[in-house]
């Protein structure tokens, strides 16, 4: 099962830690958070990824959803602090030139 | 996989060597030494089209150098998820339901979905009914290209969350053990697709429309899986998600990139075009349109090297904005009258620059006009402002089946192969469906086919794509090379009628030369759809394959038109019941062909008017005379076809059987 934690960073933005697998199955569920999130007015997001185990096309999917979500908004979404499975999946589709990874959620922002 | 070798597959390797010799030997000596170059007109056209019969001979030796007839597949593993996706756009309610129970029957646990493309109140309260789930296109896809089928399997992946995915068409009914039978190929985690085959319960005796196809669904499907290029055919078949959002993921990065690009040389284009032509001898402007045209280079080359996409946007937009700051904007007349003329003002105004859709059509004309330098700045400033990552052209910014075509299962096999997934094909009748019970909708349907194939064969060709074997391409190409046959058709319908109403000759002489190398050739390749296709008759086919030659014709040249001009190909679903108002025979569907048999039959009449009275090469006018009368029998099918009544069979004949 996987866990979503939330928690403010600074600058107004808000970051998403999954704990655990970033599949198919969790994928719908991390839409439906980062939609409520930027509904609720927070457009920076950071989805710091050190502690997701697995992340399938599904849950790049979901990444891509909410980055579209927040740009809408006006803000952006940011990923950070991948594990080697992840950095891998995002190589495999050449996301990585799309979400750059930033080396911690405190950095992500750190530009602007 | 590679098939064992089994003393059956060696006989048939024999065969296809055979073939493949004779083939070459036949049209080395056409090209050498018997063309007849005084009447090159038709000699050349006529040579061209045995080449590329030859060709098509040794593609299909090729595909069945590996025919893989699978043993019984592995077991289903237990526990996995499992979404039934039956789509539908058009079909009738009762039709559907049928469907919908029998997939509701199917034993290993899943979820059905109607997918319901016509968003219809009666299929929800159906679906409601039956106790299954009922899916309509999410609010995104308003006012966004809708993509058909393939937007309609897009929209259901972002609704659902099946590890597997069973399509069924609407009229497809499944057995019940359907996903026991097939779900077990997926234990190889390689595994993305595994296909069986369309089978049609409503085909008259003699099936004056071709629509089984035992030679596809048989030894064509099972060659191309020993090279693992079994086809997915968009409906009975069972597919892994991953495979398909893998393919959206990478599509979106590549869509993303290939817009940056483009943005990025259409500010070039401007630039430069502003640069040549400014007028002002003010130092400050020229050195901000200098400085653009830094930033466009080191953008490219930024590109070119691979930076991640969001850097290069957020660098170039940064050193737009700078050489922006830079000039006095003080000419703002001059900047809106630009814009109010192309008409852009809303699409290219500051604050909703969020929401501009700069397609194709924005950019070139953006690229091409003549700009003042400032106008030219602003212009730039807009449009790199509009860069951005949210695919807004389209309803979801994941689209994992292919929208290149309107054979969408075609083009998404072949990227799910080019990313290195395999395929099966297994050979078993495990859904029932229905095929078109009139002439016009089975034409249609041919015509939608060869349409999607060329598509796909120029918008991304097989021969070109990065991550096929070598075998693959030749698979998909084999298919793409087979809807060439039309033109080859004009050929051998002409030169015989020449020959014989005119006296010219495409070949230097009809001798025993001729014969000794073209008959063996001729009789080798019958036996080899005979060995093949183990008896099943495919004559049916053979014949469609040069009797629907305008049919073929068109869909090369609509799909190139549309391909390369743009142009809509006039797209229709196969209509699935059968035309209750055709009550005439509808012969002008066939008038090509018609024509073509009467300006044969005139020239069978002169032929034998010669034979006769003494023709100066008995041999000459009796060849081409049998030739003539084949070429006629050939076309009959579609005579046959076009008078053909379904009211004339029994109407439970046309409904889709239960399965047993």
């Amino acid at each position: 099962m996987i866990e979503f934690e939330t928690r403010e960073g600074e600058n107004g933005v808000t970051v998403i830690e999954p704990h655990g697998r970033l599949n198919m199955v969790a994928a719908p569920r991390l839409r439906e958070l980062i939609t409520e999130i930027v509904n609720g007015g927070t457009t920076r997001i950071v989805v710091e990824l050190s502690s997701t185990e697995f992340i399938d096309s599904s849950g790049l999917g979901a990444l891509i959803a909410g980055l579209k979500a927040a740009r809408q908004a006006g803000g952006d979404l940011r990923i950070a602090a991948p594990t080697a499975q992840v950095e891998t999946v995002l190589a495999l589709t050449n996301l990585n030139r799309v979400l750059t990874a930033y080396p911690s959620a405190g950095l992500a922002f750190n530009d602007d | 996989m590679k098939p064992p070798l089994t003393p059956g597959l060696l006989a048939l390797r024999i065969i296809v060597v055979l073939a493949a010799l004779l083939g070459l030997n036949y049209i080395i000596w056409r090209w050498t030494s018997s063309v007849n170059w005084e009447h090159w007109w038709i000699a050349v056209p006529l040579v061209i089209a045995e080449t590329y019969s030859v060709i098509d001979s040794l593609l299909f030796g090729f595909t069945v150098w590996r025919l893989h007839r699978r043993s019984d597949p592995p077991p289903p593993p237990p526990g996995l998820s499992v979404d039934v996706f039956i789509t539908t756009y058009d079909e009738p309610l009762d039709l559907v339901v049928a469907t919908v129970e029998a997939a509701k029957r199917i034993r290993y646990p899943h979820t059905t979905w109607i997918l319901d493309d016509g968003s219809r109140p009666e299929f929800a309260q159906a679906a409601e009914d039956l106790g299954v789930r009922h899916l309509t296109r999410s609010a995104a896809w308003s006012n966004k290209p809708r993509h058909a089928k393939a937007g309609n399997l897009s929209n259901a992946l972002m609704a659902t969350d099946g590890e597997f995915l069973l399509i069924l068409d609407a009229d497809q009914v499944p057995d019940p053990d359907i996903l026991d039978r097939t779900l077990g190929y997926f234990a190889d985690e390689q595994m993305a697709i595994v296909q069986t085959p369309q089978y049609f319960v409503n085909v008259p005796p003699g099936d004056p429309y071709g629509s089984q196809a035992p030679l596809f669904y048989g030894p064509i499907q099972q060659g191309k899986d020993g090279w693992n290029a079994a086809y997915f055919c968009g409906s009975n078949a069972v597919l892994r998600r991953e495979a398909l959002m893998r393919l959206g993921v990478s599509g979106y990065a590549a869509a993303v990139e290939s817009k940056v690009k483009r943005t990025v040389s259409a500010a070039g284009k401007v630039v430069r075009k502003a640069r040549r032509q400014a007028r002002t001898s003010e130092p400050h402007v020229l050195a901000a349109l200098e400085a653009i045209d830094q930033a466009v280079k080191a953008a490219e080359t930024d590109l070119r090297d691979g930076r991640a996409l969001g850097e290069i946007t957020f660098t170039f937009q940064n050193r737009v904005d700078a050489a922006a700051r830079s000039v006095v904007a003080a000419d703002f007349e001059a900047i809106r009258a630009d814009l109010a003329e192309l008409d852009l003002e809303d699409a290219l105004s500051p604050d909703e620059a969020e929401e501009a859709v700069l397609d194709d059509h924005v950019l070139d004309q953006l690229a091409h006009r003549d700009w003042s330098p400032l106008a030219a700045i602003n212009s730039i400033q807009q449009l790199t402002r509009a860069i951005n990552v949210d695919r807004d052209d389209e309803a979801q910014p994941l689209l994992p089946i292919a929208t290149n075509s309107v054979t969408e299962d075609m083009a998404t096999c072949m990227r799910v192969h080019a990313a290195g997934w395999r395929t099966a094909y297994h050979h078993e009748v495990l859904a029932h469906g229905l095929a078109p019970l009139d002439m016009a909708s089975m034409l249609t349907q041919r015509l939608r086919w060869a349409q999607g194939t060329i598509q796909v064969m120029l918008s991304e060709n097989p021969l070109l794509k990065k991550g096929l074997t070598v075998p693959q391409r030749l698979m998909y190409w084999a298919t793409m090379w087979s809807y060439f046959s039309g033109f080859a058709a004009i050929a051998y319908f002409t030169a015989p009628a020449l020959y014989l109403a005119f006296a010219v000759m495409p070949v230097d002489a009809y001798s025993w030369d001729f014969f000794v190398r073209l008959i063996p050739f001729l009789v080798v390749n019958q036996v080899l759809f005979l060995v093949v296709a183990r008896g099943t008759p495919t004559w049916r086919g053979q014949q469609y394959s040069l009797a629907l030659f305008p049919v073929w014709i068109r869909a090369c040249v609509t799909a190139f038109r549309n391909v390369v001009f743009g142009t809509p190909l006039g797209f229709a679903v196969t209509p699935k019941t059968a035309g209750d108002g055709v009550r005439h025979t509808p012969w002008h569907l066939i008038r090509w062909q018609l024509v073509v048999m009467i300006g044969l039959g005139i020239a069978a009449i002169l032929g034998a008017f010669q034979l006769h009275r003494g023709a100066i090469s008995v041999l000459g006018v009796s060849v081409n005379l049998i030739w003539v009368l084949f070429d006629i029998a050939i076309l009959s099918v579609v005579v046959r076809a076009v008078r053909f009544r379904p009211e004339s069979i029994s109407s439970a004949e046309l409904q889709p059987k239960e399965a047993t």
